[in-house]
C-alpha cells in the first residue's frame, strides 16, 4: 500500500475512501467497529496527499489504520468499550495516537473491544460481540477483538491494541494475524484509557512483523507525561523505518517452557512450526518456567486490585454516564457506577476492592507482588540459557461464542500462556502457525526486556518461509 | 444452609466500598461468582515467598519524576464539554450540606 501511494498509483484519498466503503459495507457482519470516522479520515487523507506533494512522508504516510477505542483520539468518540463512556469525546489525543499522525497515518474508525480491556471473548462489550472472520460463530478474541477482526478482515492492514494480559496476543492468534506485546514502558500509556497501570501496554496488530516492526517504530518513544515510560534509544528502532526489520547475524538458542505445552489441542502443529524454524539453524533446549501455574491467580489479584483504584474515577460528576435524579452525593455514585459499568467490569472491581480491603491486603496484594518477582525471575533465569523462548499463545483455537460466557473463571484460564508475560513486563508477538479445524493457531515469541528487534526477526524469518500470515478467511485453510 | 451462608463475603459492605449498588436480589450470585474468584485467586497461597521482595513495577525500575513547571494549559471548557451537569464552569452533584 505504501509503495502504491509512493508510485502514485493511488492518492490516499482514493485509498482511504475504498476502506471507508468497505467497511460500512461489511462491518455489520463482524461489527469490529464501533466508531467508523469517515469526515476525520477524509481530512487525513487530504493532508496525507498534501505531504506527498511537498515529498514529506514517512512510510505510513496515507496509511489507513484503525485504533483501539481505548486510545483517547480528539474529535471522535472513546468509549472503551462501555456504557460509562459511550457520549465521551476526549479533549485530547493519547502520545501515541499523536506520534502516528505526526507519521501522517489515516485514522478509519475507532475498533471494538472488552468493556475497558477487560475479558478474553469481546463479549463484555455494551456495543455487542464482534465475531471471528474464519467463524461467526466464535469469539474473535480478546480484550483488542475488534482490532484483531478488522485486520484479519481486511478492513484494515494495520490496527492498534492494548495488552494488559494477553489482549493483544490472544485476539491475534484466534484471527490469524501477528499482535506484537511490546515490553512494558516501550510505548506511552498517555491517553490510553487505564485497566491495570502496571500490566498495560499498547502494540501493532497487523499482518506481517515487517508491518508491526515499522508500526512500533512510530508508536514507541520516551514520553515525560507517562511516569513509567522507558527513556530508551535502540538504534534498530529508529531505523525500521529505512532499513527494515533487523537480519539475524546468527541462529538462535530458542527455549521451549515445559509448562506450556500440557494438554494442547494444537501440540501438531507448534511442532510443526518449531521443525520450520530450525530450518533455519535455530535450535531447541527445553526449559522450566516453575511459577507458572501461580500467574493466573497472581494476575488476577493485581489486575482487579489495580482496576479497582483505577475504576473509582468514574463518579457521574465529571464525564461518563450519570444516573437520573439522584437523591444524594451517594446514591450519584452508586447509581452512575451501577448502571454505567457491565457485569465483568463490576465483578473486577469488586474482588480488586476485596483483595485491598483491611485484613486481607498482606494476603492477596502482597502476596501477588512476591509472586510476581519469582515469575520474573523464573524468565531472566532462562534467558542466561536461551535467546528467546516459544510457546502456543493459547491453550485452543478460538472458542464459540457463548461458551465460557457464564463461567469467569474458566475465561480467566484462557490467559495462562499469556500472563506470565505480562507480569514479567516482557515483550511477546503472536503469528500465526497453521490451523486446527480450520481455525488459526498462533506461535508466541518471547523474549528478554526491549529485544523486540530478536522477536521481530524471528517472526520475520518465519514469515518468509511459510505463508500463513497470508491466508485469508474465506479461502480454504 | 442458604447460598448466602456459604461464603464469608460481606456484599453489602463490599458493594458500599466500591460504590456500586447491587439489589438484594443479586447478592447470591454474587458471592457465588467473587467465592469462585477467590477459590482460583488462593492457589497462589501455596507458593512459598519467604524472603521475597514484593515487585510493583515489572521491570523493577524506578519512578521517573519531571521538573515542577506548568506543562499543560487548562481548557476548562473543553473539559466540561463531557459533564453530563454544570452551571457557571462548576460540576453539579446533589445537596451534600443541607
Amino acid at each position: 500500500m505504501s509503495a502504491g501511494l509512493e508510485a502514485g498509483e493511488y492518492t490516499s484519498v482514493e485509498l482511504t475512501n475504498a476502506h471507508l466503503d468497505d467497511i460500512e459495507q461489511r462491518n455489520a457482519e463482524s461489527n469490529c467497529f464501533i466508531t467508523i470516522a469517515r469526515e476525520h479520515a477524509l481530512a487525513q487523507a487530504k493532508a496525507a496527499d498534501a505531504q506527498r506533494a511537498k515529498g514529506d512522508t514517512t512510510p505510513l504516510t496515507g496509511i489507513p489504520i484503525a485504533h483501539k477505542d481505548i486510545f483517547c483520539t480528539e474529535g471522535l468518540l472513546t468509549t472503551c468499550g462501555s456504557k460509562m463512556l459511550s457520549n465521551f469525546h476526549a479533549p485530547y489525543n493519547s502520545t501515541m495516537v499523536e506520534r502516528l499522525n505526526a507519521a501522517g497515518i489515516v485514522t478509519v474508525g475507532k475498533t471494538n473491544m472488552d468493556e475497558f480491556a477487560m475479558g478474553s471473548s469481546n463479549e463484555n462489550s455494551f456495543f455487542g460481540a464482534v465475531t471471528n472472520p474464519w467463524d461467526r460463530t466464535r469469539v474473535p478474541g480478546g480484550s483488542s477483538g475488534g482490532s484483531a477482526a478488522a485486520v484479519a478482515d481486511g478492513l484494515v492492514a494495520c490496527a492498534t491494541g492494548t495488552d494488559t494480559g494477553g489482549s493483544i496476543r490472544q485476539p491475534a492468534a484466534f484471527c490469524g494475524i501477528t499482535g506484537l506485546k511490546p515490553t512494558y514502558g516501550r510505548i506511552s500509556r498517555y491517553g490510553m484509557i487505564a485497566f491495570a497501570s502496571s500490566l498495560d501496554q499498547a502494540g501493532p496488530m497487523t499482518r506481517t512483523a515487517e508491518d508491526a516492526g515499522l508500526m512500533l517504530s512510530y508508536m514507541s518513544g520516551f514520553d515525560p507525561r507517562d511516569s513509567t515510560s522507558a527513556n530508551r534509544e535502540d538504534e534498530w528502532l529508529r531505523a525500521i523505518a529505512h532499513n527494515g526489520i533487523p537480519k539475524l547475524d546468527r541462529p538462535l538458542t530458542i527455549g521451549l517452557p515445559k509448562e506450556y505445552f500440557a494438554d494442547l489441542a494444537n501440540a501438531q502443529v507448534i511442532e510443526a512450526a518449531q521443525a520450520e524454524l530450525a530450518k533455519n539453524g535455530h535450535t531447541f533446549k527445553e526449559v522450566s518456567l516453575p511459577h507458572t501455574q501461580a500467574a493466573i491467580p497472581t494476575y488476577y489479584v493485581l489486575a482487579s486490585a489495580e482496576a479497582s483504584t483505577n475504576l473509582s474515577r468514574y463518579d457521574g460528576v465529571r464525564y461518563g454516564h450519570r444516573c437520573e435524579n439522584p437523591t444524594s452525593l451517594q446514591d450519584l455514585y452508586e447509581r452512575s457506577r451501577s448502571e454505567g459499568f457491565g457485569e465483568e467490569v463490576k465483578r473486577r472491581i469488586l474482588t480488586g476492592t476485596y483483595t485491598l480491603s483491611v485484613g486481607y491486603f498482606d494476603a492477596y496484594y502482597i502476596k501477588a507482588q512476591k509472586i510476581r518477582r519469582l515469575i520474573s525471575e523464573d524468565f531472566n533465569k532462562v534467558f542466561e540459557e536461551v535467546d528467546l523462548l516459544m510457546t502456543p499463545t493459547s491453550p485452543t483455537p478460538a472458542f464459540a461464542l457463548n461458551e465460557h460466557a457464564k463461567d469467569p473463571v474458566a475465561m480467566y484460564q484462557q490467559d495462562l500462556y499469556t500472563v506470565p508475560t505480562s507480569l514479567a513486563g516482557l515483550p511477546a508477538l503472536s503469528m500465526p502457525c497453521g490451523f486446527v479445524d480450520n481455525l488459526p493457531v498462533g506461535l508466541q515469541l518471547i523474549g528478554p526486556a526491549f529485544r523486540e528487534d530478536t522477536i521481530l526477526s524471528v517472526a520475520a524469518q518465519f514469515q518468509q518461509i511459510t505463508d500463513w500470515h497470508q491466508r485469508h478467511p474465506g479461502e480454504k485453510a | 444452609m442458604t447460598d448466602q451462608d456459604k461464603t464469608q463475603i460481606n456484599i453489602t459492605h463490599l458493594a458500599r466500598l466500591a460504590r456500586l449498588a447491587i439489589p438484594a436480589s443479586s447478592h447470591a450470585s454474587t458471592a457465588e461468582d467473587l467465592d469462585n474468584i477467590i477459590a482460583m485467586i488462593d492457589a497462589m497461597q501455596s507458593v512459598d515467598t519467604e524472603g521475597v521482595e514484593p515487585l510493583s513495577h515489572p521491570l523493577d525500575s524506578k519512578q521517573l519524576l519531571r521538573a515542577d513547571v506548568v506543562s499543560e494549559s487548562v481548557s476548562r471548557e473543553a473539559f466540561q464539554n463531557n459533564a453530563p451537569k454544570t452551571e457557571d464552569g462548576y460540576y453539579l452533584v446533589p445537596r451534600v450540606v443541607d
